[in-house]
């Protein structure tokens, strides 16, 4: 294979997307409607691409695995979504926030992408507000702003502590518009099994119907995958039950890249793992962070309750060794933070597998009252879940698996190496670079969605006319015959364990493996052990009923399979990874207190890997990443 | 902790469903309510036999996708879906019943899992601003009252699981289709369409055989997202302003 091309356009980066935009080929509006178009997922990325590219004639068959459109996991993002309006007059812009993600993601990210990105974060806000979505407001009337995780302009936009949910209900509303309109054929309970390439471009999908086990083919001139990411791989993680990385790992055995796939973002502020019962972990929104003081008792295995250890026995850790950023210090560093205090033995709780967030002094400067209005919802959610009251008694929490950075290959016009196959979302690899900022992550779905993929996309079907396959192809025969054979090789194992026993030991093994701090032992062992595992999984797992029906059991397990393999080319990437930058952190590589030493000599490029066969091992394809308008420095926050 | 558990059981949407009686032992006490039901299931497939099958996901109480009644309460008991419902609020050697939601319009799948796709036709009828991408004017050219925002953010968070209509004696879906009508009544954007859309998601409603609201108020006090019966007066208001008003 030839070098990656990201098709990155010339000339200064202020004037790339605009001129992009005036020189990329157009679809007249009579031929738009001749174009069929698959969208596979339903969270913000995908609804925002269906609902914009129908209203634009084209028709979209949209696919989902819920029942509904709207419980795509978006639905659950807490803290809010970052655009660089600057109402606030705080000094914010384009470049701001340019400069701040690419700096966040530890300079592993494309400056082309990440510049249009801030661009067109402004759009995003006047498009959500036109479609009803009730942001937070000021007594005046205008729209609210705070500071999130990182960052030191309130550029955050707000709806309560349910952002996700209301961006997601309003790309929703205006994908059911398009329902309604018929230029959006929505199929719901719909699971995509495999890819179909015709000719070596992206034409169509095989979907399983989750109520019926139907297995059908769908064709269209382009695919369009809005899946999400796959922090699941690790069991334990802040993703809703049902997600999964089966559609992006079927497109990388199909051909598609899979880039930097051990980039994994750890949250800082989840609620402490309880037991080997629990079935996930939840997230408590970072902006929780804005006005909580995180702590840990200065002294080892200190068993007294919060309360009764005095001021001078505490070790604010984050202030300690942060001081500009103190508690708002980024994801990966607060993570890799409390876990050195748990290591050093002075974690709380049971366990001690967590830390302080302290609401204290917070409560004594505005009240209780404010602290109420702020984060009222997350408060009675905590206290749901742990029976413990976070106004009385600071929190505990402890960092999770929560979004991962690494994705399938996208050039700047996010279509994969595959032609034809573009990736949204959190599901490509494109904009976060080794650490996703807060607040960027619901940005950049509905960046993808509605503004850059309805102009990316023309570009490429301007050269598809009258391309669209028939389903009888050999192709689609193909494809379709190795999704029923392996939903069937998995009911014929009739082992004895739930596929849930192989997951969890398959999140231990990352977790400790190939988690917050990998080294290249840990790394060779996973190497070792993923095999294995992965072998007993198809010897022993058991599913119990048929495929000819709704079956849970059926539809986990062969999510399972799939993260067994997707888990082992994390441990692989992460391995040839030499150095620490954002969330991959080496031990190896780390500075005499403990800080992450990255080698921009030997690492600044994207790792791709693409799929050699069950035998063989996937080879490594590098996308130098050239920095010419920023220099790459070291991050700074103390 | 141990339970006993009635489970309805229903191969498919046409069988005849029946109560299954299953022991739950063994249950820590921080356990959720779904984590109790994913450890009966595991120990099910382990054993063979076919697990139950109920809907979850987020886990998180906000995606709306369970839909499961826990001893004759629509979601459970407590605020919050069924999957914020926590072991601990049970006494050991309880005996819990859980069933699907009871509802015509939402017919039973499997077991717990019903089908909900008469909501999002609802929201298909007119629950959306018509407009379009790219076109939005600059986001700080419209001033909304801090109160007014409130108010639609508090009807704005109904998560869509059907509590609301599985609680309701007469199975009606007036408390979801009030909130979205309420919240988008409140918005200025939401003003063009205001009297289109209160009437074809009320025709949507009634079309889809959920029933009206006779004042229970058992929506109101089963709801997850803590959504006032107070939705369901505006809707009224909606109703009536757009068919005495041209």
């Amino acid at each position: 294979m030839t070098a990656l091309d990201a098709k990155i356009p010339p000339g200064p980066l202020e004037e790339k997307w605009r001129r992009f935009k005036e020189n990329v080929p157009l679809i007249g509006p009579a031929n738009k409607r001749k174009f069929n178009i698959i969208v596979v997922g339903s969270g913000l990325a995908g609804a925002s691409t269906a609902a914009t590219l129908a209203e634009q004639g084209y028709h979209v068959d949209c696919f989902c695995f819920h029942d509904s459109p709207r419980r795509a996991h978006s639905i659950a993002a807490q803290g809010g979504i970052n655009a660089s309006k600057n109402y606030q007059n705080d000094g914010d812009s384009i470049w701001r926030l340019f400069y701040d993600t690419i700096k966040g993601g530890d300079f592993r990210s494309r400056e082309a992408n990440v510049y249009r990105l801030a661009e067109v974060s402004q759009s995003i806000i006047d498009q959500c507000v036109s479609q009803g979505v009730p942001f937070a407001r000021e007594y005046g009337g205008q729209l609210a702003n705070r500071s999130f995780g990182g960052a030191q302009v309130s550029r955050t936009f707000y709806a309560r502590g349910q952002t996700g949910q209301q961006l997601l209900l309003g790309a929703y509303s205006s994908l059911n518009h398009e329902i309604k309109n018929g230029r959006v054929t929505m199929h719901t309970n719909s699971e995509m099994l495999d890819l179909v390439v015709v000719e070596s471009h992206a034409k169509g999908i095989i979907v399983r119907n989750l109520i019926s086990g139907e297995i059908t083919r769908h064709a269209a001139d382009a695919v369009i995958l809005a899946t999400g990411g796959y922090s699941n791989a690790y069991y334990l993680s802040t993703n809703a039950r049902g997600c999964n990385a089966t559609a992006v790992w079927r497109a990388y055995k199909r051909g598609a890249l899979f880039a930097n796939p051990c980039f994994t973002q750890i949250h800082p502020t989840c609620i402490p793992v309880g037991g080997d019962y629990q079935a996930k972990l939840t997230l408590m929104s970072e902006s929780l962070r804005n006005d909580g003081r995180v702590w840990v008792p200065k002294k080892k295995g200190d068993q007294r309750a919060p309360q009764n250890i005095p001021e001078e026995e505490r070790d604010y850790y984050l202030e300690r060794k942060y001081p500009a950023y103190g508690n708002l210090a980024p994801r990966d560093i607060s993570s890799r933070s409390a876990k050195e205090v748990c290591d050093e033995g002075r974690g709380v709780g049971p366990g001690g597998l967590g830390v302080y967030l302290d609401f204290q002094d917070a409560i004594e400067r505005l009240g209780k009252e404010t602290i109420q209005e702020r984060y009222g919802n997350l408060f009675e959610m905590y206290e749901n879940i742990t029976g413990e009251n976070a106004y009385t008694r600071p929190m505990r929490i402890f960092p999770a698996l929560h979004y991962t950075m690494g994705g399938l290959w996208v050039d700047y016009h996010l279509m994969s190496n595959l032609p034809g196959l573009f990736v949204l979302g959190e599901a490509n690899f494109s904009d976060h670079g080794a650490n996703r900022l807060g607040a960027s992550a619901l940005m950049q779905g509905l960046a993808d969605g509605y503004f850059v993929i309805p102009y990316t996309l023309g570009a490429y079907l301007s050269s598809q006319f009258g391309k669209k396959p028939k389903t009888t192809l050999l192709e689609f025969e193909e494809a379709e015959k190795r999704v029923r054979a392996r939903l069937n090789s998995l009911l014929e194992v009739k082992g004895s364990l739930s596929s849930t026993h192989f997951h969890r030991e398959l999140g231990i093994l990352l977790w400790e493996k190939c988690g917050m701090e990998r080294s290249a032992r840990s790394l060779q062992e996973a190497l070792h052990e993923i095999p294995k595992l992965r072998k007993r999984f198809w010897n022993e797992v058991s599913i119990p009923g048929s495929g000819a029906s709704l079956n849970k059991a059926l539809e986990a397990a062969g999510r399972v399979a799939d993260f067994l393999e997707l888990g082992e080319l994390m441990c692989r990437d992460a391995l040839m990874r030499e150095e620490s930058c954002g969330g991959h952190f080496r031990s190896e590589y780390q500075s005499a207190d403990g800080e992450a030493v990255r080698n921009d000599e030997l690492f600044s490029f994207v790792q791709s890997w693409q799929y050699q066969g069950e035998e063989s091992e996937p080879t490594l394809i590098q996308e130098p990443l050239n920095y010419e308008f920023v220099h790459p420095s070291t991050r700074n926050y103390k | 902790m141990n339970f006993h558990l009635r489970i309805w059981r229903q191969a498919d949407p046409e069988a005849s469903g029946f109560f299954q009686e299953i022991e739950a032992c063994d249950i820590p006490a921080e356990a959720s309510f779904l984590e109790m039901l994913d450890i009966v299931n595991n120990r099910l497939i382990e054993e063979k036999k076919i697990p139950v099958a109920f809907d979850s996901d987020c886990r998180e109480g906000i995606c709306g996708t369970c839909s499961m009644v826990i001893n004759g309460v629509p979601q459970g008991p407590g605020r919050g879906a069924a999957c914020q419902v926590y072991m601990r609020s049970f006494k050991n050697g309880d005996s819990i019943t859980i069933e699907p939601f009871r509802v015509k319009a939402f017919p039973i799948i499997k077991d717990l899992i019903v089908k909900r796709a008469a909501y999002d036709r609802i929201i298909q009828a007119g629950g959306f601003i018509t407009e379009h991408t790219g076109g939005a004017p600059d986001a700080a050219t419209t001033l909304i009252s801090k109160k007014i925002a409130d108010q639609a953010m508090d009807a704005a968070a109904c998560i869509g699981c059907g509590a609301c209509a599985a609680a309701c004696p007469n199975s009606s879906a007036m408390l979801f289709v009030g909130a979205k009508v309420t919240h988008l009544s409140l918005m200025p954007q939401g003003q063009p369409e205001r009297r289109e859309r209160a009437l074809a998601m009320v025709d949507a409603m009634d079309e889809e055989g959920f029933g009206n609201c006779s004042n229970y108020y058992a929506c109101e006090a089963v709801c997850p997202a803590s959504i006032s019966a107070s939705v369901i007066a505006t809707l009224n208001r909606e109703y009536v302003r757009a068919t005495v008003i041209p």
